[in-house]
């Protein structure tokens, strides 16, 4: 088996007196997509801002294609994309303009024009920058990082911030990326964005890894537990709700009531005669298999939008 | 040096795209140029000269305003990140402004050249190459020292602030504006520690005294010097980050910024001869005056 195309060993890094990362390490196989998944200020942008070679390390091993991402010169960067979290260009630079030119300045490149059709920015290619939707900014930000056909790439919050159709589109970008087998380091916080599109997750909190593997496996770690979320006509409280028979765990956000439980009808029929016996009734209730969103939750006891 | 000549052909025609780059490049040097001739070159055709030498000057100097203001605005808005993944280094971000400035100012010169010939009947040119060399040295350097600036501060308005300082002192105190043998002593005294005086005093002895590129050879070793100097310490001093600290070891290389011009005043005081130069131009101009002139501009010695 050949050597990960990313090793993370021990990273850390600090801010001043906060602690980014603490000691975050992992491996990522060439040829997959491999997700970290964690709240704002978990320590992802930084992971990635130092695979990228835009920070500094304070401590630990990182090696991307085999160099050392703070190796000076172009030789590093001849071999990574990188969509960062917040791409910007000129204003006034048109879009063809601004592909040509970073296709200009890599060794190893693929046809401006053919990326640009493949986004679907043919007819934008004359359009100013500043005249993009944010949908056909973050297209144009993925048909760059390509540019140099990279053997690595870094999509940093892809589509953090779009609505959810420009979302879906970047998902089948992603997707396709998938199939021919691009090695890609995605970072997110969005649950689906990470089971539908990662190979492997990382998932991420204050500075460290607390799980990994592939959704599959993570989701397993909660095979003990179903998910049930239910809306109620009166609040309860949630430490009345984890004394119900079979509840492992119980968190309430928005009004809606997300229960784990080891025994699915014991505690639902506990549920009911307890709602009974307060005057209380249900308005929903759903009952689902475990996400990586209770994987976080269980290991964290947060959720991963707090 | 490809990366650097794709990012000028990039910069330039971002600038010739923005109106407040057409308006400070092309306009506002025009607008000098009209106030210049009419204060310093009324009704005397021999004056136009030194005028159109403060004018280019002027032009010259505002390469510096331009490219602080621009760099510090890319790093502000994450632009500057966004090359910093690619392999593109600090060099040829510098290079490219300095070389896109350059190109862009040299029609501007050309202009100014042609509005004093055919409006302001300028009947002769002075040292051309003289002026094609100070001109280039100007822009290196005064380019240079703006992206300095935007290394060491922190965002548009900290620069623009800065900017308004060294502005004001090179225009003002230079001779770009008022002639430099029209300053007191003690002003023109400190003015030879300004690398704009030496740009200003280098335009006139060219264009006035048509003297040889030896001639102003103390001028120009100035500036070869400080273009030299600045262009090393802005790339020391590079940050792609607005959030990179500006570190002690930078503040000390822009402290030593000002090293070259205080050598250069210091030689300049004990040796030089500039400020004398720059009175000979200037009375050659004021002898030429009309007759109808009753106060010498010129204070006695």
């Amino acid at each position: 088996m050949s050597a990960p195309i990313i090793e993370v060993h021990n990273l850390t890094k600090s801010y001043g007196a906060v602690q980014a990362l603490r000691g975050v390490s992992f491996d990522v196989e060439e040829g997959e997509v491999f997700g970290l998944l964690g709240p704002n200020g978990a320590g992802k942008t930084s992971t990635v801002e130092i695979l990228e070679g835009l920070r500094p390390a304070d401590g630990g091993i990182v090696s991307v294609c085999g160099l050392d991402p703070q190796t000076p010169g172009a030789t590093f960067k001849q071999e990574i994309g990188a969509v960062l979290q917040a791409t910007a260009l000129p204003d006034k630079i048109r879009v063809g303009e601004a592909i040509s030119m970073f296709a200009s300045f890599y060794k190893r490149r693929r046809d401006p024009a053919a990326l640009l059709k493949r986004f679907g920015l043919e007819e934008k290619r004359s359009t100013f920058y500043s005249h993009l939707s944010g949908g056909q900014k973050q297209r144009l930000a993925l048909a760059m990082s390509l540019v140099n056909e990279p053997r690595v790439l870094f999509l940093d919050e892809p589509t953090a911030g779009l609505d959810p159709q420009v979302r879906r589109e970047i998902y089948t970008i992603i997707e396709e990326l998938k199939k021919e087998r691009k090695t890609i380091l995605l970072t997110t916080h969005y649950i689906e964005e990470a089971e539908k599109l990662c190979d492997h997750v990382a998932i991420v909190d204050k500075g460290r890894v607390i799980a990994q593997g592939t959704p599959r496996e993570l989701k397993q770690r909660s095979a003990g537990t179903t998910r049930i979320e239910m809306r109620l006509a009166r609040p309860e409280s949630d430490a009345a709700l984890k004394q119900l028979e079979g509840v492992a765990d119980c968190h309430a956000s928005d009004g809606v009531y997300v229960v784990h439980s080891t025994r699915v009808p014991q505690t639902i029929v506990s549920l009911v005669k307890y709602l009974e016996a307060n005057g209380n009734e249900l308005s929903s209730l759903d009952i689902a298999a475990p996400s990586l969103e209770d994987v976080f939750l269980e290991l964290t006891g947060r959720s991963l939008r707090d | 040096m490809r990366n650097a000549w794709t990012l000028t052909k990039v910069r330039m025609r971002l600038a010739l795209r923005n109106r407040a780059f057409i308006f400070f490049s092309l306009i506002f040097p025009l607008i000098f140029l009209f106030l210049m001739i009419g204060l310093l070159a009324r009704r005397n055709v021999v004056a136009v000269p030194y005028a159109l030498a403060s004018v280019l000057a002027i032009t010259v100097m505002g390469s510096f305003w331009g490219l602080s203001i621009q760099l510090v605005t890319f790093r502000e808005q994450g632009i500057l990140r966004r090359f910093r993944v690619a392999p593109v280094g600090p060099g040829a971000m510098l290079a490219s402004s300095i070389l896109s400035n350059y190109i862009l100012t040299l029609p501007t010169v050309a202009i100014e050249f042609e509005l004093a010939r055919r409006i302001f009947h300028m009947s002769q040119w002075g040292n051309l190459g003289g002026v094609f060399l100070l001109i280039t040295l100007g822009i290196i350097t005064f380019a240079s020292l703006g992206l300095i600036i935007a290394s060491v501060t922190n965002s548009t308005q900290e620069t623009q602030v800065i900017n308004q300082i060294l502005w004001s002192a090179f225009l003002f105190l230079s001779g770009a504006t008022l002639p430099l043998p029209m300053l007191p002593v003690w002003l023109q005294h400190f003015a030879l520690f300004l690398p704009a005086t030496y740009l200003v005093t280098g335009l006139e002895r060219v264009m006035v005294g048509r003297v040889g590129v030896t001639q102003v050879g103390a001028e120009i070793v100035a500036l070869i010097v400080s273009a030299g100097m600045a262009f090393f310490l802005s790339q020391q001093l590079f940050r792609w980050e607005p959030e990179a600290k500006v570190g002690p070891r930078a503040k000390a290389l822009a402290a030593a910024a000002i090293v070259p011009f205080l050598l250069l005043g210091l030689w300049e005081t004990a040796h030089g001869n500039l400020r004398s130069a720059a009175r000979t131009d200037f009375l050659s101009i004021e002898r030429a005056a009309p007759a109808e002139r009753v106060t010498p501009l010129l204070p006695a010695r």
